[in-house]
């Protein structure tokens, strides 16, 4: 550490998520170490810390021989103050070195609204921003994560995309560079020849050309480039990397516990998640080998907190298997296991008692919309039925508290569906008042609605954002009507921050720019509240010329060529548009299960089948 | 109920005292040393450091009590398997059995540095020297509610200050630390307000040990 670092660490918050050291860091002899990988997360170290995805490439790339993989995350706006004030650039907590002598500089994105932050870290680290002003094989920046599957708006300043799931496509990532590196190959050579490895899309060698209203008239590969890059999966799950040996922060972070992914994939089809689509196909993992990890996890960590993690962890085959081996473990231990996303079901239910004699969790639904008939349009297999009889259950057995997830603005809401999410949460009342063992308490409803924000690779990915001004006349209303009810708390996203992700994520290369002007004044943690400034973002916008309506209201055509066509996540586009008429008719797609809807994505797999 | 003492320096002075719990805990946790817990509605481990301390003071003399379920394995060997499971910046120097009852612990001996950038201003040692042979001298001191005044003229059995570098003073200071008790960066508060003129450019603060009411070694 330096006498400078040493002299801001004491002036800032939390400064131990600036210093590293923590239980298995992975500290490496800089002499042996051939490749340097600076391994981005562009939010502050709290979150990112919590982030599976990071842990396990952190602990792929730093099992190489001769590769060093460490962390560097986005500082809080108190010392990224003090390091500009000192001239001080942003280093990788594990050594201290700055970014700006990294090989590779790797991003993992999940969330659109880190955008500014990724630009913000380049400028912080000193790293030319845009992947043209970076001419030599040092400095490679490159990313992987949800956001990538439309990276459109980010292909600026990046030299390349990993698509999927990168435990294996970032060892020959990794180990390309490697050679690149001892070879003394040129930028454009390695750019060349890491664009043949499955999985991974170099934007620069497609040319976007626009048509007179503005839309994509064509996307140009170069010659000898397919015009698609496909998203890489891992076919077995049990003998995949996993890193057993976690980092244990020091200091306390959002997630702070071991978490243990079930499964891979979603055989749901909720059809606004994009998650649900894009992870797919499903594949399993076995109870034996998750039971095994779990121990070795929880052992060598000290940690005193599992969770078990997927989409839809009722969906997972061996769940009752799996907990009842864990449950006596974690008991013997005082580990305390957390079962989250599970679905209102019979098995669930019970799972959900057994777990309670540990600690009280909370009772969370997502009916995401308030009428049947809307929760047909998206494929919500949630009925009101399951969510009351549910709640009867909870209340009966103590509970008096419940958390309701709603959407406003998904495509053919009427104000009937609207006022239906407040017939569903008086519903809940009524339940808990005809069930609830202790009355005194009183009960408490948290309800939120959620501004819904169309994705790519999702069957809504062509619909319109509603208007800003109709989402807010609409969760007024519903505010308004819910305002005298007793123990009903109604919340609802502001707006702005839901507007600017549905620009991000069906974004095209003509955002580049915008990200770029927004940083310059001043734009970073969107994601937090206190520093989020929607101002500067307009202004942005207009001093670059781009309408954000454009691409969260307009709405794309069918025919139109879209932003993300380039992008292969293994999804057939007329399941997709099948899917699309399918929810405009009301009808729901019945789980995978129960049959296979023909997504395409089992096409992926090349030894195992699709476990849905 | 086993004692142990332990040093937090280097990057472990930026660990709050929560954190330090939390990893002290976790580290008996994968040294395979269970703790025993508290009995009641939410039993937790039965650990407590003696003086919890302020982020981004350094010490080589931190007590902490715990009983562990079971037999204990020897002295050194918890040590061993201890400083196996934690983190650079925190050490367990020693662990026994049978140490004194924190309650008589009294005065805790420290040395606060004052860094002076461009070097020590010319008679700084004289005039900080002469500061705290006021008969009152009034500080801030932290509380959990609002800043309180505190006259630390009380609290501090001796101190004696020295030019260590020639960008570096030293405040040598034996203090209260329990009962009332005060925190020995005030001290370098109180350079700061009442002698702004020779207002250090940094001031860090290291725990060397701990004394009883007549000054013997308390461990």
């Amino acid at each position: 550490m330096t006498d400078l670092l040493g002299r801001i660490l004491p002036t800032v918050q939390k400064p131990a998520r600036y210093t590293g050291g923590e239980y298995n860091e992975i500290r490496k002899d800089p002499g042996q170490v051939r490749v340097n990988v600076a391994f981005c997360f562009p939010d502050t170290y709290e979150i990112g810390m919590s982030n599976l995805g990071m842990r396990i490439l952190y602990g792929v790339m730093n099992a190489m021989e001769g590769v060093w993989c460490q962390r560097v995350f986005t500082p809080w706006a108190d010392m990224e103050e003090a390091m500009r004030r000192n001239g001080l650039p942003l280093w990788a907590l594990e050594s201290g070195r700055p970014v700006k002598d990294f090989d590779l500089i790797a991003f993992s994105i999940g969330y659109e609204m880190s955008y500014s932050n990724i630009l913000n870290m380049l400028r912080l680290a000193g790293v030319p921003l845009e992947a043209r002003e970076r001419t030599g094989l040092s400095n490679i920046v490159f990313a992987g994560g949800v956001c990538a599957f439309n990276p459109e708006p980010l292909v600026a300043f990046f030299d390349f995309f990993s698509l999927g799931e990168g435990e294996e496509s970032t060892v020959e990532i990794v180990s390309l560079y490697d050679k690149a590196k001892a070879e003394g190959w040129d930028k454009p050579r390695f750019l060349r020849e890491v664009a043949q490895i499955p999985g991974v899309y170099v934007p620069s060698f497609y040319r976007h050309e626009y048509g007179a209203d503005g839309t994509i008239a064509a996307i140009v590969p170069d010659a000898g480039v397919p015009a698609t890059a496909r998203k890489r999966i891992v076919e077995d799950l049990d003998n995949a990397f996993f890193p057993t040996k976690m980092i244990v922060p020091s200091t306390e972070i959002v997630h702070d516990r071991a978490n243990l992914e079930v499964f891979r994939g979603c055989i749901r089809g909720c059809r606004f998640c994009q998650a649900g689509f894009s992870c797919r196909p499903v594949r399993k993992k076995s109870a034996q080998v998750l039971y095994r990890q779990a121990v070795e996890t929880l052992e060598d960590s000290g940690i005193n907190e599992l969770t078990l993690s997927s989409l839809s962890t009722s969906d997972y085959r061996e769940l009752e298997a799996l907990t009842d081996k864990l449950l006596p473990y974690c008991r013997e231990r005082r580990v305390n296991l957390s079962v989250p996303s599970l679905r209102a079901d019979n098995f669930s239910r019970q799972l959900t008692a057994r777990l309670q004699n540990q600690r009280k969790s909370s009772l969370t639904f997502a009916p995401e919309a308030g009428s049947q008939r809307l929760r047909d349009v998206i494929n919500k297999n949630l009925t009101e039925e399951e969510i009351l009889s549910s709640c009867a259950v909870a209340f009966a057995g103590g509970w008096n508290s419940v958390k309701l997830y709603f959407m406003l603005g998904l495509p053919t809401e009427t104000e009937e569906d609207v006022l239906a999410i407040a017939e569903l949460i008086e519903k809940v009342a009524a339940t808990w008042r005809a069930n609830a063992v202790n009355k005194k308490r009183g009960l408490r409803i948290h309800a939120a609605a959620a501004y819904f924000v169309p994705k790519p690779h999702t069957p809504f990915q062509w619909e319109k954002q509603l208007p800003m001004e109709e989402y807010l006349r609409r969760a007024r209303l519903l505010k308004e009507r819910l305002r005298n009810v007793r123990g009903v708390e109604f919340n609802y996203h502001d707006p702005a921050l839901s507007r600017l992700e549905a620009v991000f994520a069906r974004g095209d290369r003509r955002i580049g720019p915008v990200l770029r002007r927004a940083v310059e004044l001043g734009a970073r943690l969107d994601g937090w509240d206190e520093y989020f400034s929607y101002e500067i973002w307009l202004r942005a916008f207009r001093e670059c010329g781009v309408d954000p309506d454009y691409y969260a209201c307009r709405g794309f055509g069918e025919e139109e060529i879209l932003p993300w066509d380039t992008i292969d996540v293994g999804l057939k586009k007329d399941f997709l548009l099948r899917e699309r008429r399918r929810a405009y008719e009301g009808r729901t797609t019945r789980d995978c299960r129960a049959g296979c809807a023909g997504c395409g994505a089992d096409a992926l797999l090349k030894e195992a089948v699709c476990d849905a | 109920m086993l004692r142990a003492q332990f040093s937090k320096a280097g990057k472990g002075k930026y660990l709050s005292h929560l954190d330090l719990m939390r990893l002290l805990q976790r580290a008996f946790q994968r040294a395979g040393l269970p703790l025993t817990h508290t009995q009641g509605f939410t039993p937790r481990p039965s650990v407590s450091i003696a003086l919890p301390m302020s982020l981004g003071t350094e010490s080589l003399c931190e007590l902490l009590d715990f009983q562990l379920e079971g037999e204990a394995p020897s002295p050194e060997e918890i040590r061993d398997r201890l400083n196996r499971a934690l983190v650079p910046g925190v050490e367990i120097l020693r662990v026994y059995e049978w140490g004194r009852k924190i309650r008589e612990l009294r005065l805790l001996e420290s040395a606060v540095t004052l860094e002076y950038d461009r070097g020590v201003p010319p008679e700084a040692v004289e005039q900080i020297a002469v500061l705290f042979r006021r008969q009152t001298l009034p500080v801030e001191k932290k509380s959990k509610s609002c800043p309180v005044e505190q006259d630390i003229i009380p609290l501090i059995r001796r101190i004696a200050v020295r030019q260590t570098g020639a960008g570096e003073l030293e405040l040598r200071a034996l203090t209260h630390c329990q009962e009332p008790s005060m925190n020995p960066m005030q001290l370098a508060q109180a350079v700061d307000r009442y002698l702004p003129e020779i207002r250090p450019d940094f001031a860090r603060c290291l725990r060397l040990a701990l004394y009883d009411e007549q000054e013997h070694e308390f461990y």
